[in-house]
């Protein structure tokens, strides 16, 4: 419930930020989206429909207004309500997001458990050398190589798109959720590895051991319960940046999700809508680091106490 | 009253002779990653700054007779749909997108260390209302905060470092908040407060050295990060404009291609990631060097 509490700001400043937004147009919000051609009635007849010609505390109050009764303006383009154009698109981003934090976990924990129990051997400069190359790796150029690989080459997946049904969408959501795991698989096989070695240097691991358990038992169960904590944390600390990149990779993979909707509205300047997605993605990052707070809590009773 | 003090400190002989650590180039010259880091950015920079000699070919001349031809003798990487020579595009591009992607890192760097240290040393409100605007910037998702300022401030360049100047120096505030914060819990800290030294004069000189190697070793990772968004936006057309070249949109164009010609879209990435690895291990090096023991 604190912490329910505690986001409570950050929402607020993330609908300022949202809202601040579009002063940063350099020039008339309304004559950017018409053109320079447009005649100046119509502009003016834009600007009043946006509400630019009242006062900025009159605008951020009636937007937060219209937030508050679940209203997020309406779509120059589309001529239709912004929530409704970010509805039926919400359920392809959050899936792609579970299924590339399910790839993240999946690709991350093997990994980070294998160099840390062959720390500086080769196996253990393999995974770093690995982790290194997709630091620097752009994830849709990721996506591409996929593409020409698996679909083109292999014909194993669909070359983009999203199916019909639930196994065509799940079977589709493969290629680009495992790109999207890639923009935190790095960062995070990084940081668990050394969390791993600290816990494999404590004292209970060298009892684990002493007593006679199998390495794989202690590996498993020692080890890897004591690390999780750090992973979900870690998880919830970089889950952001991670759903930042499915935006890219839905273009890339041409699925109809919410980052879809954010870039085909930039192409036509409908920033009402932009600035509608912009605040829902924020909006679900708090929701999701809000989880894995509530997770880590679960997980150790340490962290509860405080 | 310095000067005062600075004399009768000079007294005091050392009892007996401290092993003293090695010397910062010779800790670099015998670390390994360091210098393969170094070896390697070198060369990038060196290839990017010599474009104009071994390009060859001008980035943007058009050469409508010989388009998508494959790697020859005289297009040694090929030439794209507009018969523009890859190779020559590669380097300059990588010209551009380097250059971006150094420069959008300079003002978050300093802002945010300046800001982190202020607010670690002083605290109070200064400190809780950055501190607040610092987890509103990370609440959104970076990339859609980026595409979005991009897009309200203007695509191009200077987009892109309007973008980096408003988000990228909260990750440098945090980090040299704590470590402020830390520093100045440390006995030196508190001698050079106590011999009555400024505040900031204690910051600059006594503090801030301490926390700043941090900043420096994260600024590696930082420019990768950069650098990977600038090419994205490319991809995206909301990054450097065409027809300049730059590694993004230059893998736009070959994504058109992907059924014969793979090597437009493969050949920008590879030159991506090699830049992503030299400077990730230069950062690693240097974290290394620059722990204290």
């Amino acid at each position: 419930m604190r912490r329910i509490l505690l986001s409570i700001p950050v929402v607020l400043g993330v609908v300022v930020v949202t809202f601040l937004l579009l002063r940063l147009i350099p020039g008339d919000p309304a004559r950017m989206v018409l053109g320079p051609h447009a005649p100046e009635s119509a502009v003016a007849a834009l600007r009043r429909q946006l509400g630019l010609n009242l006062p900025i505390w009159r605008q951020f109050w009636a937007y937060l207004y219209a937030l508050a009764h679940g209203n997020l303006g309406t779509s120059i383009y589309y001529k239709a309500p912004v929530a409704s154009l970010i509805a039926p698109r919400l359920a392809l981003t959050g899936s792609l997001v579970l299924v590339a934090t399910f790839f993240a976990i999946v690709i991350t924990v093997p990994l980070a458990a294998f160099a840390a129990t062959r720390q500086d051997r080769p196996g253990d400069h393999a995974v770093r050398l690995f982790s290194l190359m997709g630091l620097g790796m752009p994830k849709f150029w990721l996506g591409i190589i996929m593409i020409i690989f698996f679909s083109l080459d292999l014909h194993w997946f669909p070359v983009g798109g999203y199916g019909t049904t639930l196994w065509q969408h799940l079977y589709s959501l493969v290629l680009p959720g495992l790109c999207a795991a890639f923009a935190i698989v790095p960062v995070l096989i990084r940081s668990l590895r050394v969390g791993m070695l600290e816990v494999l240097g404590a004292d209970y691991v060298a009892t684990a051991r002493a007593k006679g358990l199998r390495p794989s038992r202690v590996t498993f169960v020692h080890v890897a319960r004591n690390a999780l904590v750090p992973t979900v944390t870690l998880l919830g600390i970089n889950i952001a940046y991670l759903i930042g990149g499915t935006v890219v990779i839905e273009r890339v993979f041409a699925l109809n999700g919410l980052g879809d909707l954010m870039l085909s509205s930039i192409g036509v300047n409908d920033f009402p809508v932009v600035q509608g997605v912009t605040l829902v993605y924020a909006l679900g990052v708090i929701v999701v680091i809000l989880i894995t707070d509530l997770v880590t809590a679960r997980l150790d009773p340490r962290i509860r106490l405080k | 009253m310095n000067a005062a003090i600075t004399p009768s400190v000079a007294l005091i002989e050392p009892e007996h002779e401290v092993a003293r650590r090695p010397s910062f180039k010779s800790r670099a010259l015998h670390n390994r990653t360091f210098m393969a880091g170094a070896v390697m950015i070198t060369t990038i920079v060196a290839l990017v700054l010599l474009a104009p000699v071994i390009g060859r070919y001008s980035p943007v001349g058009q050469d409508l007779l010989h388009t998508l031809s494959g790697p020859s003798a005289l297009h040694w990487l090929g030439t794209d749909e507009l018969g523009r020579d890859t190779w020559s595009r590669l380097l300059y591009g990588g010209r551009t997108d380097l250059q971006v992607g150094v420069l959008a890192v300079i003002f978050p760097f300093c802002f945010g260390v300046f800001i982190g240290t202020v607010c670690g040393y002083f605290g109070g409100r200064l400190d809780s209302t950055v501190m607040r605007i610092v987890d509103v910037v990370l609440a959104f998702p970076f990339y859609v905060l980026i595409i979005a300022l991009v897009f309200f401030v203007g695509v191009g360049t200077h987009g892109i470092y309007i973008a980096f100047a408003l988000t990228d120096w909260v990750v440098y505030a945090r980090m040299t908040r704590s470590g402020t914060m830390v520093a100045r819990t440390l006995d030196w800290v508190a001698a050079a407060e106590g011999g009555g030294l400024s505040r900031a004069r204690v910051l600059w000189r006594h503090i801030l050295p301490n926390t700043v190697t941090q900043a420096i070793v994260y600024s590696m990772s930082d420019i990768v990060i950069v650098i990977l968004a600038v090419v994205t936006l490319g991809y995206l057309g909301l990054g450097i404009q065409p027809p300049a070249p730059d590694w993004g949109s230059m893998i736009t164009d070959g994504q058109n291609f992907l059924q014969t010609d793979q090597w437009m879209a493969i050949m920008p990435g590879v030159a991506v990631v090699f830049t992503g690895i030299a400077l990730s291990l230069l950062g690693d090096g240097l974290a290394d060097i620059l722990r204290p023991e």
